[in-house]
């Protein structure tokens, strides 16, 4: 059985089960994670169904534990976490947990009510401690300058308080002062006049101040003071001074900064006012005796019970404290069991029920290879439950798709994500993961190819893979990280290979490494190379040789014409894998044809594809080895450098059929014996095959379908040759013979025009796409190319710069200008080029490889699991 | 020595796209083992092929700057042919 190549044979599978075992099974199942339930009852909606209630009562043991949980991450109380995932308990001891929750709960939120209160009360009292010590200080210094303040006013004398400046808050003190002085002494008059309706006898008359103390939140001070100003017309005198240190706010936990405030004002209008705007600005105020030995008891008074508050309160929060620790303990467990529950009971909502009400009826798509496994499972369940009668799993026959399920192993699961997200499988479509494994770390080299860039992404998807359990047990949830992560193997590959096409390429960091001894060797005298500035070397005489095993080192180190000689290479070894890669596309739809038994697919499809593009691009690549081959600088005429000729140009030539001009007296018209002729032949063949491939498959099925006129008896005839049935198993084959109706009537609707024009659309698709999916490849070149050339800059623009340094400090220079080379190294040359590298490669895969096979028009098998119910619900809620 | 890299590079690719694929270790996995092996082998060596062929029948040559000639004679072996060649010294 391919494990990957292939999607599973999945049937339908209908389950009848007891209903007292229902719930045990589909836990049993659950665990398993083999089975998708279908949803019987599409029409009923979400509240009719059987099991509401529970489901209802687990959303509020969820609630209840994230409530919970939230108040243990507040505390910061470490949370076990064992990894390991609990059975899902009995229906019974649900009611267990639900006690254990609220009884949880209600303690909480009780403990948390207390601690609140008493933290209201701690701030008042902390308050209050501060108001006292504060205006100690504003009555023994302030008090008599208010006093003094007004009865200058009053007798009109222009008042002298600088005199007299009090050591607090000098500067709103001035400030109010020189705005009284600046103003119009008799409009101030005035005003006096307005707010008193006294006469002006009683001014020398000594006054009797009224005060409030209160706190106010330090940044409304500022607007609380000038509204007192205005509203107040400047009769009130405020002392205000900060409370250092924070006070917490018991509603919601945050410091907050406050200032204590004191207001001296005179007569009960002023009182009132004052005390609305203290309203309105949500200052506390509080009561304040006037005696300094009052004051002094009071103060002492606060202070003691502060500290029977303080033992209260760590009391308190010790109690919540071991009622959070003991919570944590269980928290995670807890998480699990609900949700299984939960999982459980939204899973028997999709069942149905039967007319007896003794059995619940499900119907769910299984792989066949697991239905031992299922049934084994079932029983474990139904023993668990202490039912005595078995469930009984039926396999039913079925016309529609059954999902696609490819089974996939930590390794293969990123590269079947990658196909994935393309579009999933067909039904036991091939699968082109397999492939992929090799193929997608391989193109991404050829563009990335590089030694010590492939060195650094291997080592980090190594680093990755080893560390892989501790990495994963942290679940991060970075995005960027998880993508990264989920990648590792991927990662990994295409470091390696990389690593291989960069020791390939010669290439390190833009150097090259010389191993084997480079195969070019100087043959000049000494004059020659002294008199000239730069040298070509001759292939005919200085490359005895061959590098064995990559690019020779020589071209590194040949800037002027380095370029020239690998773009000729990279561009043909990029149309060379470019057409294997595609030449194995269509042979994998050969498999496909096959095992749908497609014969006319085969014939109308598969070969004249193969001849297509064999003929045409394939020989395109026989003439780069040819030309490798039988060209030689070392050559006499008809085989030398002058009659090496273009390989495009001939190709195109070969299509128009025009003869190539002889670029030379003594070269050959062609590369060898019979071109011309065997080159109209391969054109010919393969335009002849564009017909066959428009025109063959509808006419067939034309005919076919007027036989089927004749001899409508016979559905079966046409079985084996229908594309769309081939792939269902032989029950539904003969199912689909024993109910025409059923299996065909969706093919006989498909009309013969629509027939012929997605033939058409298919063939010119494919002609076309022959072309530019050739071209296409040479993406490889291009990113290879670019990637090499900016390697070459950032060594010589940077790099360079510092090893050029001399002198102690060079060595400081080399330094510094190393970590910048490092870094943009590492940050552009692999993370970015990586980046683009990577794209390209899905682009190849998905555009140029998969279209010559790949419908991907299948749906994914999504059985119920808890591991990924457990996984999922775990990632949404952090 | 013309023949042995090609041998040597055929026959490692050999034992990883042709042998190894029938040692691949029994279990479910037996086919992707396989898959990625002969892969890897194939499209290994078709890389070193292309790079080894490209090279080797050479039509253009490396073209040097004049340092880089004197360095690779030093350090890659090779001498350059002494003529007798000396700095002219009346340029200076």
């Amino acid at each position: 059985m391919g494990s990957l190549f292939r999607s599973e044979e999945m049937t339908l599978c209908q389950l009848f089960l007891q209903s007292e075992a229902a719930y045990a099974c589909v836990s049993e199942l659950g665990e398993l994670g083999l089975v998708q339930f279908r949803d019987l009852n599409p029409d009923v909606n979400a509240f009719q169904r059987k099991f509401v209630n529970e489901v209802r009562r687990c959303d509020e043991m969820e609630r209840k534990l994230r409530y919970l949980e939230k108040e243990i991450k507040k505390d910061g109380i470490p949370m076990l976490d064992t990894g390991d995932s609990p059975e899902a308990p009995q229906p019974r001891e649900m009611i267990d947990l639900e006690a254990t929750f609220e009884k949880l709960e209600n303690e909480l939120r009780e403990v948390n009510q207390n601690a609140e209160a008493l933290k209201r009360n701690y701030l008042e009292l902390t308050e209050l401690k501060h108001i006292l010590r504060k205006t100690q200080v504003f009555f023994d210094e302030t008090a008599p300058d208010y006093q003094d303040m007004l009865v200058n006013r009053f007798s009109q004398l222009n008042p002298s308080f600088h005199s007299r400046p009090s050591k607090y808050d000098i500067r709103t003190l001035r400030v109010k002062f020189t705005k009284s002085q600046m103003a119009d002494s008799h409009r101030e008059e005035e005003q006096l006049n307005l707010l008193e309706d006294g006469p002006r006898g009683q001014q020398q008359q000594n006054l009797k101040l009224g005060f409030v103390a209160g706190v106010i939140l330090r940044e409304r001070l500022p607007a609380f003071e000038r509204m007192l100003w205005r509203a107040c017309r400047g009769n009130v005198f405020l002392r205000q001074a900060m409370i250092e240190a924070p006070l917490e706010d018991p509603s919601n936990g945050d410091n907050v900064y406050k200032s204590v405030f004191i207001i001296f004002f005179q007569g009960d209008q002023l009182k009132t006012r004052v005390k609305k705007i203290c309203e309105g600005f949500r200052a506390t105020l509080y009561p304040c005796p006037e005696a300094p030995a009052d004051r002094r008891e009071m103060a002492m008074g606060v202070m003691t019970r502060i500290e029977d508050l303080n033992t209260v309160l760590g009391q308190t929060q010790d109690h919540r404290h071991r009622v959070l620790v003991a919570a944590a303990k269980n928290l995670k467990n807890w998480f699990v069991k609900v949700r299984k529950i939960k999982a459980i009971y939204h899973t028997l909502n999709l069942f149905n029920l039967d007319v007896t009400q003794k059995c619940l009826i499900a119907e769910c798509w299984v792989p066949v290879l697991d239905i031992e496994t299922i049934q084994v499972a079932l029983r474990r369940g139904t023993e668990r439950s202490g039912s005595s009668v078995p469930p009984i799993l039926n396999r039913m026959e079925t016309f529609e798709d059954p999902p696609t399920y490819n089974r996939t192993n930590k390794f293969t699961h990123a590269f079947q994500a990658l196909i994935n997200a393309y579009g999933v499988a067909s039904y036991r479509e091939m699968n082109p993961a397999p492939y992929t494994i090799i193929t997608f770390p391989f193109l991404f080299a050829v563009m990335f190819g590089d030694l010590g860039h492939g060195t650094i992404m291997a080592l980090f998807g190594l680093w990755m893979v080893l560390k892989e359990k501790p990495l994963a047990a942290k679940k991060s949830d970075n995005e960027i990280w998880n993508i990264f992560f989920g990648g590792r193997y991927i990662i990994f590959l295409m470091g390696v290979f990389s690593m291989y096409t960069g020791f390939i390429y010669n290439d390190i960091f833009s150097k090259s490494l010389n191993i084997f001894g480079s195969g070019w060797h100087l043959s000049y005298n000494t004059s020659t190379v002294m008199e000239n500035k730069a040298l070509q070397l001759d292939p005919a005489y200085d490359a005895p040789r061959t590098y064995p095993i990559g690019m020779d080192p020589v071209w590194q180190v040949a800037p002027l014409n380095k370029i020239i000689f690998q773009n000729a290479y990279k561009m043909k070894i990029s149309i060379i894998f470019g057409v294997i890669h595609m030449i194995f596309g269509v042979v994998v739809g050969l498999f496909n044809h096959r095992f749908f038994k497609n014969k006319r697919a085969i014939y109308c499809e598969f070969i004249p594809q193969m001849i297509f593009l064999i003929f045409l691009f394939f020989y395109m690549t026989l003439l780069m080895w040819i030309k490798w081959i039988r060209f030689s600088a070392q050559n006499p005429a008809p085989y030398s450098v002058h009659c090496a000729p273009s390989i495009l140009i001939t190709f195109i030539n070969m299509v128009l059929f025009k003869t190539s001009p002889l670029i030379n007296e003594e070269c050959n018209e062609w590369m060898f014996w019979g071109q011309g002729v065997l080159q109209k032949f391969l054109v010919l063949s393969a335009l002849a095959c564009i017909p066959v491939m428009l025109l063959a498959k509808p006419l067939l099925i034309m005919q076919e379908r007027k036989k089927a006129l004749h001899q409508p008896i016979l559905p079966y005839s046409t079985d084996g040759q229908d594309g769309e049935n081939g792939g269902l198993n032989p029950q539904t084959q003969t199912a689909a013979a024993a109910a025409p109706a059923g299996g065909h009537g969706h093919e006989e609707q498909e009309e013969m025009s629509e027939i012929f024009i997605h033939q058409g659309i298919h063939t010119i698709e494919y002609v076309l796409g022959s072309v530019s999916h050739t071209a296409s490849y040479l993406r490889l070149w291009a990113l290879s190319l670019a990637h090499a050339q900016l390697a070459e800059v950032l060594w010589n623009m940077v790099l360079k710069m510092g090893l050029t340094m001399s002198g102690p400090m060079g060595g400081i220079g080399l330094w510094a200008i190393f970590g910048f080379w490092a870094s943009l190294t590492v940050s552009i040359l692999v993370l970015m080029e990586g980046l683009s590298a990577f794209l390209h490669t899905l682009r190849l895969h998905w555009v140029e490889f998969q279209s010559k096979f790949y419908a991907g028009q299948g749906y994914a098998f999504t059985p119920f699991a808890f591991e990924a119910i457990l996984d999922g619900g775990g990632s949404t809620e952090d | 020595m013309g023949a042995l890299p090609i041998i040597i590079c055929t026959a490692i690719f050999g034992v990883v796209g042709i042998v190894l694929p029938f040692v691949a270790p029994k279990g479910p996995n037996r086919g992707i083992v396989q898959c990625v092996l002969i892969l890897t082998g194939v499209t290994c060596w078709l890389f070193w092929l292309c790079c080894y062929m490209a090279q080797m029948n050479p039509l253009i040559g490396p073209k040097l700057h004049q340092n880089t000639i004197l360095i690779m004679a030093r350090e890659w072996g090779g001498p350059l042919i002494d003529d007798g060649w000396t700095p002219k010294e009346e340029e200076h």
